[in-house]
């Protein structure tokens, strides 16, 4: 990959549902390593506009490109394997599995081992199942889940169930990450938490991250640059300071300004 | 270490299995035990394949079908003939039975498999349905008198058959493969947006599922000495749904259990013909009354001698389960 092509090129992407325009005409950019953050009022189509990233919806119109490759119409698990990986806003764990399931279930795509290796117990289902612990493990780690790694998801606690829901989603091994309001419903200080936890595993994993979130002192405080989104299109973009002064956004959150 | 631990657990169990069917056949070979409890150990054995078959496909990947007679039938009907018509030897009968009965399933799995919940079971309720009506339009296989098989299906063959669908079965669930397949239980879109390929898996696990279905519809065609198309209508689907209910959804031991105390108690109470059917239902509902999750619940077997260690939970309080 070129030095300057964008890590993510979507390109007056958007889609319809009959006759509403839920998404239209975004255009946007991530370039490796950004961390770039995505905000709009209720309903502006943030959430819709990760489904079409993801592949859970095939945009009506436009392109989305990952590292050059054309996204467009394929399933959502091939786009996982080329490297989108996400997070939901109403998490959505393997409640009866255990955090460690959890986890190694992310690993799946990466399983050399065939169905029937597994079945007739052969030499590369131990090495492989060993290997997937072992990843799963180290991930759960460095999330600090390690302690619980028996425990049914259903039954940590929320900001766990947040953190799990984040480690699972990097164990996919993603170039971009996508967060789906991560700090929803976390007091200020599991948010403040939440901010350096982020920042250090992109660090690490040298990952560009997209968020969505609805905690302004989240977004403004680690996000290098901010994408506007109100019914369906982009209003705005830029570094955090010329959004907080955007009348356009100010707009948009707050109404117009009675004359 | 873990691993080693399991493996080690793995023979242990072979071994003990090995050594109680090698007693039973000597007590069967010995005349200990009389022929009515014969008949009633084969029941049981082909009840514990079909069971497990069906856990893999309601319990491990959650897509709910009732069209397990099909499979079944699919597998009494093409073993017989290859029996009876073609005069080929039993293991190669079950092993087409088996591999008839998977087909089926990839035929039928790829489209239905797009449906869930009700839509899938009526779906497959449905396919169980075109079987038994295909193989009563078949003169080649008797029509509605049914055709007549020799008794071929002995102990040995039987268990042998039981034990591989086990062992394959908890193999395939305790790895990779089956974690994915779990995930999609748990949570299809999560399960997708981990990257695992949902359709492959679903399909793959009933075709799985139907395979040993169509082996013990081999067992049970050369165990009866005839098979009708009225014995695979879609009350044997249900026979077989219930087993699975009953046991805990959940769980893989449970499964086998209720098909051993439920081939038990069926049996016995054909001594008493006119309230069987009354005592069994009642059995039932009790049982869904006082213990909704199943016997077992989430628990395996195994589970008992391990001290707070299972990988598979599940929800104790059975609401998700009213389905059934």
């Amino acid at each position: 990959m070129a030095a300057n092509t964008p890590l993510l090129k979507v390109d007056h992407a958007g889609i319809r549902f009959g006759g509403l325009k839920a998404v239209s005409e975004v255009n946007l950019e991530l370039r490796q390593g950004e961390l770039v953050g995505l905000i709009g009022p209720n309903g502006a189509g943030k959430t819709t506009f990760f489904n079409l990233l993801t592949g859970v919806y095939v945009p009506t119109e436009g392109s989305i490109s990952l590292a050059g490759e054309k996204l467009n119409g394929l399933a959502p698990y091939k786009i996982t394997k080329k490297g989108i990986s996400r997070t939901f806003q109403n998490i959505r764990l393997f409640n009866d599995l255990s955090v460690l399931d959890n986890v190694k279930i992310a690993y799946h795509s990466l399983a050399k081992h065939s169905i029937l290796s597994s079945i007739f117990r052969l030499p590369p289902h131990f090495s492989g199942e060993r290997e997937m612990e072992e990843k799963a493990i180290e991930c759960l780690k460095i999330f600090k889940l390690d302690h619980v790694f028996d425990e049914q998801a259903k039954n940590l606690p929320y900001g766990q169930q947040r953190r799990l829901e984040i480690a699972r989603a990097l164990a996919a091994s993603p170039k971009l990450l996508l967060l789906d309001e991560p700090a929803a419903g976390m007091n200020p200080q599991e948010t403040a938490e939440l901010m350096k936890l982020i920042a250090l595993i992109r660090e690490r994993f040298d990952l560009t991250i997209l968020l969505i979130e609805h905690d302004m002192n989240l977004v403004m405080g680690v996000c290098e640059r901010i994408y506007v989104l109100d019914h369906g299109q982009l209003i705005a973009e830029g570094t955090p300071e010329q959004i907080r002064n955007n009348p356009k956004v100010i707009e948009a959150y707050l109404g117009e300004e009675v004359s | 270490m873990k691993l080693g631990k399991h493996v080690k657990g793995f023979w242990l169990s072979i071994v003990l299995a090995v050594i109680f069917s090698i007693i039973i056949q000597f007590l069967i070979s010995g005349g200990t035990l009389n022929s009515f409890y014969v008949n009633t150990l084969f029941s049981i054995g082909i009840n514990i394949i079909l069971a497990v078959s069906l856990h893999l496909i309601i319990g491990i990947t959650g897509q709910f079908s009732i069209g397990h007679a099909g499979f079944l039938a699919i597998g009494a009907y093409i073993s017989a003939i290859i029996t009876m018509k073609l005069t080929l030897p039993f293991p190669v009968a079950l092993l087409a039975g088996g591999a008839s009965a998977a087909v089926a399933g990839l035929i039928i799995g790829i489209p239905t498999l797009r449906l869930r919940g009700d839509y899938l079971a009526i779906a497959t309720l449905g396919f169980g349905e075109i079987m038994r009506i295909v193989f009563l339009n078949i003169d080649y296989v008797g029509g509605a008198s049914g055709m007549t098989v020799t008794h071929l299906t002995t102990w040995p063959w039987l268990i042998s058959c039981v034990l591989i669908t086990i062992i394959v079965i908890v193999n395939f669930t305790n790895s990779t493969h089956g974690r994915a397949c779990l995930a999609i239980r748990e949570n299809e879109i999560a399960a997708d947006a981990m990257g695992i390929n949902t359709t492959y898996y679903k399909v793959m696990a009933f075709v799985i599922g139907a395979f040993f279905a169509g082996v013990a519809g081999g067992l049970h065609a050369h165990n009866f000495y005839i098979i009708q198309p009225a014995n695979f209508g879609f009350l044997k689907s249900f026979d077989i749904l219930i087993l699975v209910v009953i046991g805990g959804l959940e769980s893989m031991s449970g499964s086998v259990i209720a098909a051993i105390l439920l081939t038990i108690i069926s049996t016995f109470l054909s001594n008493y013909p006119e309230v069987r059917m009354v005592i069994y239902s009642l059995v039932l509902i009790v049982m869904m009354l006082f213990r909704p999750q199943g016997l077992m619940g989430t628990k395996e077997f195994t589970s008992f001698f391990k001290v707070g260690k299972s990988t598979k939970g599940g929800s104790q309080d059975g609401s998700k389960h009213t389905v059934a």
